[in-house]
Formats: C-alpha cells, structure tokens, sequence
C-alpha cells in the first residue's frame, strides 16, 4: 500500500474541482499524486494562491518518498537515486530504477579509462522496446598518487556520465572534486575516520556524499553527523563483503536499512542504498568465475533495494542478466506493457507480402517484430488488442477470439494492402484457427509455437497464391 | 558516559555543567559545544539543520533498534522423504519451510532453501546444447541420470515421468512405475515425483507411483485445477506422500487450490505450493511478487496460504536470452547457467523454499549463495574493494 491514503491528501488540495490540473476533480488528482503520475506543482492554484500556503506546506510532507531522491551528475544522463515508497513492489511500484555505475581506477592508462568511460557511455541493448543501459563511472584512487587521480577525473569529466570519487582520503577526494564540482559527483565515501573533513568537503560544495560502514548502526550515527554537518544529500553504503566472508549480512542491513526509512519512518535511513559487487574480484584469478559471482551479488543487492551498484565487468553475458532482472523488478505491476494494437508494417510489405497476427503485450510484440527484423522478412504484423496479454494467457483466458481478430482486420485496413486474403498465427493459437476462418472469411495458416522461427518458416511455406 | 546519553540529558534539562562530564576526544567536546550552543542560543549556523531536528535525530539514534516486526502465523514445515527408521528406504530427509519471520535477522528460521535437480524419464533433445552437453550421456537411463545428479549436488531428484503423456510415449503406468523404483534403488535422495501434466493420465499415474513408493514421503508434482486433484490426494494420504499444489500465477487460485486439497482430507504438513516460474526477462517479476506475497500472507496468519513454495527453475531456460547464439550477448556457455543462476536468486530471495533445477554450475553457484545468505560471518573490511 502507499503511505498515504487519497482521502488524506484530498484534504490539502484546494477542494474547488477547478481542472485546472487536468485531472477533472482533486479527488482524481489526489489519486494521481500518490500514484506519482503527477507532482504537486500540477495544481496551479495551490503553488501558486497565499491562501493555501499551509495546505501546501502539508502536502509537500505528505508526498515526499521516504526514501530520499538524490541526483548524481548533471544534464541528461544525470541519475537519480531513490524515491522509494514501499518495501514490496506489489504495494505500489519500485520507481528510479538501480543505477548501475562500472569502475576505473587511476593506475589504468589514459587510454584504458576513455575506452572504459566510452564503453559505458554508448552501452545501449534494445530490448522490449526499452534501451537498458549502464549509468555511470566510479573512479577509484588506487595509485596513491593525487595527480595521477586528478588525471582520471579529468578524463572521465569529459564524457556526459555521472561519476563517483572513490577514496577514504579526504585530499584525494579533494583533488577529485574540484576538478568539476559543478559536475555533482558523488563522493565516496564519509567513514568514522574522515568524517569530519569529508562532510566539509561536499558541504562547500553542496555535492551528494556516500557514507559507509558495516553496522546501520553505525552507519544512522555517520548520517546524522553528516546532517549535523550540512550534507542534505546521502547514500548509504552498509558494505559489500565477498560471499562467504559476510555477504550475507550485507544484504540483510540493506533490508534493515529500507525498512527503518519505510516501515519505522527513520528520517536517517531515509536515503538511497548502494553495493559494490564488484568485491567479486578481490583475490579472483579467473575473470570469467569473478563476472559470474559479481552479477549474482549485485542481482541479490538489486533485489534487498540497492539503488546504486559498483560493478567492474563489461562482459555482457554477465550484464545481460542483470539489467534483464533490473527491468522486470522494476515493472510497474499496475499496468502491463502494452504496444499500440494496429497494423505495423515490417521492412517493405507489398501487396504480397504476408500477414502475421501477435498480441498487445509489449513482451510479445518486441519478441515477434525483432524476430522478423532479424530475417528480413516483408510483412504487415497486425497487433490484436488482448489487454495487454501475451499469446498463452490471452488464450486461457479468451482474450484472443475469431471475433477480436475480426474486428482488429476490418479496422486495420489490410485487406486494401494486400491481394490475398490469408492470415497466419502463432502455433499457439492453433485451437482458434477455424474460429477465426469462420468469423473472417480469412484463410488461416497456423505459424511455428515460437516466433524465431518465422523467417524460416515464411521461406518455406509462404505464397500469395498457392496453398500453402 | 556515551556521546548519546550525553547529548539525550542536554535535551531533557536545559543546561548542564561541562566539567562534570569526562570527554576525551577532541571531536566529541566539539560535538556537545555545538549542541549545547544550539540548546542555549536558539540560533545556528548557516548549514546546519533546525535544533529539533538535530535533537530527533539524537533521540531516534539512542533508540536505535533492529526493525524485528512479529508474525502471527507460520510457515508449514514439509518434510520429504523419508529414512529406513520411519518406513522409507531415504538415506536423509529433507526438511522445508517452517519459517516464522520474513527475514533471517527475525529469527524464527530453521531451514535453508534446498535444490533439487530434474531428471526425465526419457532423453530429451530438446535441450538447449549447455545441458544436452552435461545430461545426453545419461538420459538412456533415468536412474544413471540420478546418480549423477546427486553426484553433482542435488538434495532431491525430481523425477519428471513425461513419456506417459498419451501424446508423447503414453507409457503405461505400470511401466512408469518401474522407472520410479528403479531411480529410489539408485540414490539415497528423496524424490519429487513429477506427472506429464495431462489432465486424464496423471491421477491414474499418481495413483501407482504413490503405491509403489509407498511410505518414502515423496512430493507428487503435480495437483492443479484442471485434474481430479482428489484422486492424488487420497493417493498421497494412503501411500504416506506430499502433494505439490501448482497454479498459473494467480494467488486466488492457489488459495482454492489449497482450500480443496486440505478438504479432500491432505494434512497440512504435506502440502507445498507452486505458483509457476515465470523465466527471467519473461514475467519473472510476476512469480518474483507473487511469492512475496504468498510468504507476506502465510505469516500474517492466512492459513490457506502458509505452505513452503517449490519453484520450477528450470523454466529460466525458456528465456532465449538463456540458449540462444548472439554473439552481442557474450558466450551462451556462460550466458545460460548465469541465466538459472538469477532465476533460482530473485525466486530464493522472494521466499521460495526448494528450487527445481538443471545446470550443475547454476546449482553450484546458488549453494554458494545459500551458504552465504545463512552465514552468520561478520563482514569485515569492505573498503577493500577500493584496491582490488
Ligand atoms: C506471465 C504469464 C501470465 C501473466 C500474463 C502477463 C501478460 N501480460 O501476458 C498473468 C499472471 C496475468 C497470467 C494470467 C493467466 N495465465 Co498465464 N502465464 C504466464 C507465463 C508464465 C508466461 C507467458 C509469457 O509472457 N510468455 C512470453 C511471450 C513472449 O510469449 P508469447 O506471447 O506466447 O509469444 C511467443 C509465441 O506465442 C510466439 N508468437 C507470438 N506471436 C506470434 C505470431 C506468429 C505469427 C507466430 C508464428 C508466433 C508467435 O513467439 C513468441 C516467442 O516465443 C506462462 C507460462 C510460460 N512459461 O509460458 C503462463 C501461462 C501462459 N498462463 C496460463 C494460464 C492458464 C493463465 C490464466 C488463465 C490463469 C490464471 N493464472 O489466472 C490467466 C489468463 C489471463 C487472464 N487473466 O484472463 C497457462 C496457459 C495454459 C494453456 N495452455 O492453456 C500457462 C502456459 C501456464 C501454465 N503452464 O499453466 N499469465
Ligand atoms: S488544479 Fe488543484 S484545485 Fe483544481 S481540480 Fe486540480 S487539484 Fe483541484
């Protein structure tokens, strides 16, 4: 559930039912601020009216997440951190999903850290219509050297990505931040050591600072400090230990952590969590065994809240997974991916092309057009509206009928594109192929049961004419 | 005398003397200056924040408590298999479920997540090439196929009798029963004991295998809405067997599922659920939340939902992320059993008791896990990643 009920923040709405927002009434707009489909800025009169200052003043309190939103780097590809509401994803839904930030480290060579940054920066893998894509930099001060740290700063300064400042050193961090504090790296990290000199640091320059330690304990006194000492934006980095050695620990603090900020209300847990997966390396000789353990780390941690993971490995049959995961979780469940149910043309379809049915569900629909991209076939694909279902379940639950398919034909105006009159389906809708030939008049041919078959399959079997 | 006694007493009286109280580090003095000036004088500097805030943060860090909530219901704890000493021929048993809190740090945990690995009763070429790879020399056999498996690390077999699907082999029942005493003579696991899924042939197979393995407290995988599900129960009870209780992703119908099994006269002990595994980039998230919920509503006390959860992992292999040959998705020879591997993590940590698997890596790789997950070891030294 939302913290909030609509009711709740119905009452410090202006009440008039103006439309000004759009919405129709503030029982509607109400509903989606909670929903966070609007910011309360939407309400023109609320902002804007002396009167409601109050009313304001309580709503901003009400909608604001209790886990704090905090942003990293600036301009496009800035990220921000946070802004969850609730523990469970079904109570309402995750929202900015985990950032996922790859390392470099100052002994590396000029060279190495551009193609690293440039790696992350045009890292793009299309899939369900979303690009997935990696987030940021951390930069690591391994060297010991401050002007070989400064070097590496400089050069991952010139790409457009966020970057973190990686070093328990207060003068590295220094040298580090004042190569682009207008940059808003993160710095990373404020421990019980360096506090002090640390807080001061980002607080000049009013950057996000990541504290660390291995107790929430620990870690809620090192956040109130911080506060003490004028840092209003903070990530929390309970620590990543190698499994084995108190990984599982680690995880469970992340939960301990949400869970003061969500469940308890915890003002100083009330911030973003991170990991660093890529502890996997410490003492690992073999590179593919240490992508494989740090894609399972950050997986757990993605899974117990973490909002920003460090990772080192830029294979992508370690990545892949893991922004695979990231974009299931943080699927909205109230509303399923849909893509618009028409007539979509694939390649250069004529007259004589084939006509292929799918679904809505926007998984099946990705899967089928990238399917027939890939073969290069020329086709109209028609997409049928089964609320958003894939092919099986709009089956089982007779979303996907002869008389759905009838409709989606006539309105989609194929049968003025082509000169034949045949249709293919899915191998799973074989059951309703004599269905649909009697409601459309359409001659049906039953295609493979999956979709990666389809070029084959239209090289072997299709004609306009024939039979087959 | 701590910093936040120090600091609670400034709060609660208005002014203190300073040189009653011993303070030895330099930061510590600084601290309570700044507090008590902030105390007296009403007024700060620039950056920080409002007195009251400093002093509820003060105050909610002297109470500083693990969110440890309290559940009035409780897992069931299932036991499968069973030894010489109670009427099986098991050389162990395996214990699931029996959880009375959500996280370990509760307490209330008495059993680690268990895997178990799939054996079929006839070859399957299918396969994608990575397991094919690994199970081809075995699968003429399904009792080699189990030795191995247990070889490689199984806790339980889970023997998948799919030839008796009329449209496949229809093998006789008596004929499938055979194969099951075979692969219980063969190891000492304890044994899932898997139908074809058809609706007509499975409760009549369930109703020999249950026979022939009398008292070994197999899990019959399994009942579901579609099938006479009281044949199996009334199997399961005679014959000394659990029921798995499988549904397609809707939490109602795995609660009447539940209802009409434990009405059909299944002991509640015996019962585990299986709310179907979606694969990872294919709806995992739906399986992912719905054993979230599954466990959420178990332990708040709703009784026809507190059962162990049993997933079929091996579905993670129908994602073709897992098996299929892209060269920009990397080698699918590590691709796929990293594919398992989060497949059987996300269900694990969601609350999934028992995870049905088939690439011997992915099983290695998601022991290590459970290892870890339920070590007490304190982490140490995690700045270290700074130098790796
Ligand atoms: C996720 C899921 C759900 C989600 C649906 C999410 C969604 N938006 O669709 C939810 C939870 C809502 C759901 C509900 C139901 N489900 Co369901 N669900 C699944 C699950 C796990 C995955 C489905 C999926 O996403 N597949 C991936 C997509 C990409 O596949 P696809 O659309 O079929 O597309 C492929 C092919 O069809 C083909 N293809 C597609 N288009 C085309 C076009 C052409 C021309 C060709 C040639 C090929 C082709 O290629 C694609 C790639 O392979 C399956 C089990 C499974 N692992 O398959 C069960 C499953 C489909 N569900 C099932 C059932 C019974 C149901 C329900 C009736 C029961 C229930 N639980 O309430 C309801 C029905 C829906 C309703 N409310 O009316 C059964 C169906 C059994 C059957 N064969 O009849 C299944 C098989 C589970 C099972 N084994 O019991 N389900
Ligand atoms: S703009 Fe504000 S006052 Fe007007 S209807 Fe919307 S919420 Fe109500």
């Amino acid at each position: 559930m939302p913290r909030v009920s609509p009711l709740e923040v119905y009452r410090n709405l202006p009440g008039t039912n103006c439309g000004e927002c759009g919405e129709g009434t503030c029982m509607a707009f109400a509903s989606a601020l909670i929903e966070r489909r609007r910011s309360y800025g939407d309400c023109k009169p609320l902002v804007s009216e002396e009167r409601y200052a109050e009313k304001l003043e309580r709503l901003i309190a009400l909608v604001t997440p209790p886990v704090k939103e905090v942003m990293v780097g600036t301009g496009e590809r800035a990220c921000v951190l946070g802004g969850e509401e609730v523990m469970y994803r079904h109570e309402l839904t995750f929202f900015n999903p985990t950032a996922v930030f790859v390392d470099v480290s100052d002994d590396m060579d000029e060279e190495e850290i551009a193609s690293r940054v440039k790696a992350v920066e045009s890292f793009g893998m299309e899939r369900m219509g979303q690009v997935l894509r990696l987030q940021g930099i951390a930069i690591r001060a391994k060297s010991g050297d401050d002007t070989r740290f400064g070097s590496a700063v400089m050069t991952v300064a010139e790409s457009s990505l966020p970057y973190m400042l990686c070093s328990t050193e207060p003068e590295m961090l220094e040298v580090g931040v004042e190569v682009a504090p207008e940059r808003r790296p993160l710095v990373y990290a404020a421990t019980e050591d360096n506090l002090k000199e640390v807080a001061e640091l980002a607080a000049s320059h009013s950057l996000p600072v990541a504290a660390s330690a291995a107790s929430p304990e620990k870690l809620l006194e090192l956040v109130a400090e911080l506060r003490q000492r004028g840092v209003e934006d903070i990530v929390l980095d309970p620590g990543t230990a190698p499994p084995g050695r108190g990984l599982g620990r680690c995880l469970e603090n992340m939960v301990v952590l949400r869970r003061l900020a969500i469940e308890r209300g915890e003002r100083l847990a009330g911030y973003p969590i991170m990991g660093t997966p890529m502890v996997a390396w410490l003492g690992e000789e073999d590179e593919v065994r240490a992508a494989m353990r740090e894609c399972i780390i950050a997986s757990a941690q993605l899974l117990r809240h973490a909002d920003l993971l460090v990772m080192h490995s830029l294979e992508m049959f370690s990545l892949l997974p893991l922004l695979t995961l990231r974009q299931n979780i943080y699927t909205d469940p109230r509303v399923p991916i849909q893509v618009d149910a028409k007539l979509y043309e694939i390649g250069k379809p004529d007259e004589n092309s084939p006509v292929l049915l799918t679904t809505n569900f926007a998984l099946t629909y990705y899967t089928v057009a990238s399917d027939i991209e890939a073969g290069k076939v020329n086709c109209y694909l028609l997409v049928v509206d089964t609320e958003g279902l894939a092919v099986e379940p709009a089956m089982a639950g007779a979303k996907l009928t002869g008389s759905v398919v009838k409709e989606a034909l006539q309105n989609s105006g194929v049968d003025r594109k082509v000169k034949h009159r045949k249709l293919i389906i899915p191998g799973m809708a074989a059951r309703i192929s004599g269905e649909i030939e009697d409601a459309t008049g359409w001659k049906v041919i039953v295609g493979p049961v999956d979709s990666s078959r389809i070029p084959a399959f239209i090289q072997e079997k299709w004609s306009p004419n024939g039979q087959g | 005398m701590k910093l936040e006694e120090l600091l609670t007493r400034l709060i609660e009286v208005d002014s203190v003397e300073l040189e009653k109280v011993e303070i030895d580090v330099e930061e510590l003095v600084m601290r309570v200056r700044q507090s008590l000036m902030l105390t007296r004088a009403g007024t700060m500097p620039a950056q920080t924040p409002a007195v009251a805030e400093v002093r509820q943060e003060l105050r909610e860090r002297v109470s500083f408590e693990l969110p440890v909530d309290s559940y009035p219901g409780r897992i069931e704890e299932v036991t499968i298999g069973a030894t010489r000493a109670e009427g099986g021929s098991r050389g162990y048993v395996v214990r699931i479920g029996g959880q009375r809190s959500l996280y370990l740090f509760e307490g209330g945990w008495s059993n680690r997540p268990v895997v178990s690995f799939d054996v079929f009763d006839i070859p399957q070429p299918q396969f994608p090439k990575a397991l094919r790879e690994i199970w081809s020399e075995y699968w003429d056999s399904p009792a080699e196929w189990a030795r191995e498996a247990v070889r490689r690390g199984a806790d339980l077999i889970t023997l998948h009798l799919v030839s008796t699907d009329p449209k496949v082999r229809d093998t006789p029942v008596g004929e499938a029963a055979k194969t099951v005493e075979e692969v219980l003579q063969a190891v000492e696991a304890p044994l899932v004991i898997g139908g074809s899924g058809n609706p007509e042939k499975d409760p009549v197979l369930f109703e020999k295998v249950a026979e022939v393995a009398e008292n070994e407290r197999c899990l019959l995988a399994s009942a579901n809405l579609d099938l006479d599900h009281e044949r199996i129960v009334k199997a399961a009870v005679k014959h000394n067997h659990n029921v798995l209780s499988w549904v397609s992703l809707d939490i109602n119908d795995q609660k009447t599922l539940n209802r009409l099994l434990l009405k059909e006269g299944l002991p509640r002990d015996r019962l585990v659920q299986d709310p179907t595994t979606a694969a990872l980039g294919y709806g995992l998230e739906y399986t992912y939340t719905m054993i979230e919920r599954l466990k959420i509503s178990g332990l708040k006390g709703e009784r026809e939902l507190s059962f162990p959860v049993s997933c079929g992992v091996t579905n993670a292999w129908a994602a073709r992320e897992a098996w299929m040959k892209v060269p920009e998705w990397g080698p699918r020879e590590y691709r796929g059993p990293l594919w398992e591997t989060i497949n059987a993590l996300a269900v694990m940590l969601a609350g999934a008791d028992m995870m049905m698997m088939l690439h011997p890596a992915a099983v290695q790789a998601i022991r290590e896990v459970i290892d870890t997950v339920f070590s007490d070891a304190k982490p140490e030294d995690t700045l270290a990643w700074l130098k790796v």
